[in-house]
């Protein structure tokens, strides 16, 4: 009887999980059905079944070279990412094993950065990256995801390193550890779960990025956010193209994610139960 | 004698390198189909001048007019070409933002540009963009739907006539409307259409003092005419509907008449996309005879922002993508029918283009019957027909419209629709200085 009881819980758990999934994934799963639709068929009304034509995708391509921004995006977010883990794990290790009576102050602080509507500082951003040569490239616009993803970045290493004992660093600089030795050898080893799942994480918040990425690019340095905003037509029909679009640019990072959500869902509940 | 050898090497291929390298410049447009059929035909272009390289920024038009605005205001020279509207024009063109055209060449003939075009694109008499397509509003309808109601469409229409034709055409049961009109929300959807028709109301946004005119019986007059006819022959959900999708409810047959920009005309007589490409009937837009009629005008006009390094080369490319040599290209490859409409009288008075494009001549009447310095019946301190160029109004006008819009949608009356129209408007003319 019990056993029935249990089943039958896990059984409606079940679907309700997968109702709640496919109602998260439905956006997704409806532009990837529209890009199949041709213009008139995608403004027509809600139809899950498309006539499987392929004609936006080929007006796409032929309308704006996909693999230059698809090649930005790859640049950007893994650039941006690197250069944030190699400023986020020094300011985390020194949170988490040092901390002082300003360091909850300070991470607060951090991330009260990113409660600011981004548009409110547009224009400084905009006269910096001008006076400084830095509008329209990569390495520019790699420095600018690095800094709005700091906060994220660092308040996720902070949290797992703080559930590395720190008795263990403390066997190693009576070793005789260096620092650097400490962080690398001993400290980043151990926190690779929480450091592969903050990279991952952090890629997708690059890559996803539209506000400064569209407006801090013309020509050379924009990505696939920039490529879907070029689809949108005041006049004429566009939205089998603009879903088109949009599947090219989400879909190396969809499957990337699937490939890698053990990964990520084990670093985002790390400690989650302590 | 290997490192003189080397330098004099690298020094050979730096100078050539210099030699070949073309001067770029950087074009920011909107994803329109002229816009894009442009692109595909810049080769005729860099042939003719080979030391110019063209990169294009395609955007979507309000992310474009922002990251437009901010290059501009910053001198941040990122764009060498950008395309722009008639709201833009004299705004930027009265702050220096802008380069006046006055080299375009010797056979460029600025002339032959619409005089109603080329007047909204200039200031002080020096024109500050080149229209690259221009249009008006006018009324399309199904001809066949017509004759069912037992009616024949004038040429110019009062706003009578038109609720009399819509209340016959409409038949909820075969999913026609009778009439189909913006209502989505936004200074360029609902509130282009509502501040061109107001004018043939006699209504007006300001009056000589800037006190905002939402409090007059003209405006009352427009707003209930509007959602009475909208209500009783509009298609469900109007309030969402802006130009894209009126043109699929059109092309899908259905709506009796559809009154909007003219540029339309092109879409709904394509066999290719339009199940009703041959009974399509075109009219001026309606007026109440007061003098004015509810038709707009607008151009997508190419200019060059005063911080470019590189004006004379952008210059040239303004030139030939305006010119007659372009429209000419455009028909020899694509057909007169795609050539961009609007801008130019020498295409109005091409008779192939006249039949190719039956709707030729009604465009050019009714971009002719619209004039931006006198847009309403009473006198007015701004210019603009659908919009009033100040740089205020983007924000103004989309508040304005988003509260029409929820009239048009039942969530408010006509009556606190256009009070709270009168306190915002009044709001922002204070706080911009203009009531003292």
């Amino acid at each position: 009887m019990a056993r029935s009881v249990t089943t039958r819980h896990k059984t409606i758990a079940t679907v309700a999980a997968w109702i709640v999934a496919l109602l998260i994934f439905f956006p997704i799963l409806y532009t990837i059905i529209t890009s199949f639709k041709s213009e008139q068929e995608a403004i027509q009304g809600f139809s899950i079944i498309p006539s499987g034509t392929f004609e936006s995708y080929t007006e796409v391509q032929a309308q704006s070279g996909y693999f230059k921004f698809f090649f930005n995006s790859v640049l950007l977010s893994v650039g941006s990412t690197i250069l944030a883990l190699l400023v986020a794990i020094p300011a985390a290790w020194s949170m988490a094993f040092s901390p002082t009576k300003r360091t909850k102050d300070i991470l607060m602080w951090m991330l009260s950065t990113k409660m600011m509507p981004a548009v409110a500082v547009l224009f400084p951003i905009y006269l910096i990256f001008r006076d400084t040569g830095l509008l329209d490239s990569r390495i520019g616009l790699m420095i600018m995801l690095m800094l709005i993803n700091l906060p994220i970045v660092v308040w996720m290493l902070y949290t797992y390193f703080r559930e590395i004992p720190g008795e263990i660093l403390e066997a190693a600089r009576m070793d005789g550890a260096s620092l650097w030795n400490e962080i690398v050898y001993v400290l980043t080893p151990m926190a690779v779960p929480g450091i592969a799942s903050t990279m991952l994480l952090n890629i997708i918040l690059a890559w996803n990025e539209a506000f400064w990425t569209i407006r801090l690019t013309t020509t050379e340095a924009a990505p696939l956010t920039a490529f879907i905003s070029s689809f949108s037509s005041p006049q004429g029909l566009f939205w089998a193209k603009l879903s088109a679009a949009s599947t090219l640019a989400i879909a190396p990072i969809l499957i990337m994610g699937w490939f890698s959500q053990k990964q990520l869902v084990r670093g985002l509940t790390f400690g989650a139960v302590k | 004698m290997k490192l003189r050898t080397l330098t004099l090497g690298l020094l050979s291929a730096s100078t050539l390198a210099f030699a070949a390298h073309a001067e770029s410049i950087t074009i920011a447009t909107v994803n329109n189909g002229d816009m894009v059929r442009m692109q595909k035909l810049t080769e005729d272009f860099t042939k003719a001048n080979p030391d110019i390289q063209l990169n294009w920024v395609t955007l979507e038009e309000n992310v474009l007019r922002e990251r437009v605005t901010t290059d501009i205001a910053t001198k941040g020279g990122q764009y060498d070409v950008m395309t722009i509207g008639t709201y833009e024009v004299p705004i930027w063109a009265k702050q220096s933002w802008l380069l006046p055209l006055d080299k375009l060449g010797d056979d460029y003939d600025a002339k032959d540009i619409i005089p109603a075009i080329a007047g909204g694109l200039s200031v002080d008499g020096k024109l500050y963009a080149a229209p690259f397509y221009g249009e008006s509003s006018f009324v399309m309808y199904r001809k066949d739907l017509m004759d069912k109601a037992g009616l024949k469409m004038p040429d110019a229409p009062t706003w009578d006539f038109i609720k009399q034709a819509a209340d016959k055409m409409t038949d909820r049961a075969n999913g026609v409307n009778g009439v189909c009109l913006r209502g989505k929300a936004g200074w360029g959807e609902n509130m282009a259409f509502l501040t061109a028709m107001s004018n043939s109301f006699g209504a007006r946004w300001f009056d000589e003092n800037w006190k905002p005119q939402f409090d007059q019986p003209e405006w009352k007059n427009t707003l209930q005419f509007y959602v009475d006819l909208m209500k009783a022959d509009g298609p469900e959900g109007a309030s969402s509907n802006g130009f894209n999708e009126n043109l699929a409810l059109f092309q899908q047959g259905k709506c009796g008449m559809w009154i909007d920009a003219t540029v339309a005309a092109s879409f709904v007589s394509d066999p290719k996309n339009s199940t009703v490409a041959d009974k399509v009937g075109y009219a001026l837009a309606p007026d109440n005879g007061l003098g004015k009629r509810g038709n707009w005008l607008w151009a997508w006009s190419l200019a060059i922002p005063a911080g470019t390094q590189k004006a004379d080369a952008a210059e040239k490319f303004v030139s030939w993508a305006t010119s007659k040599h372009y429209a000419e290209l455009v028909a020899s490859k694509e057909g007169w029918a795609n050539v961009p409409p609007g801008t130019r009288s020498s295409l109005y008075a091409n008779a192939e283009y006249q039949k190719a494009a039956p709707f030729a001549k009604m465009t050019l009447d009714s971009i002719n019957a619209a004039d931006p310095t006198h847009p309403t019946v009473k006198p007015v301190p701004y210019v603009g027909v659908q919009f009033v160029a100040i740089p205020e109004f983007q924000g103004l006008g989309t508040t304005v419209g988003q509260l029409f819009s929820a009239a048009l949608a039942g969530q408010s009356s006509v009556d606190d629709a256009l009070k709270q129209a009168q306190d915002a408007a009044t709001a922002a003319m204070t706080e911009g200085g203009y009531i003292k």
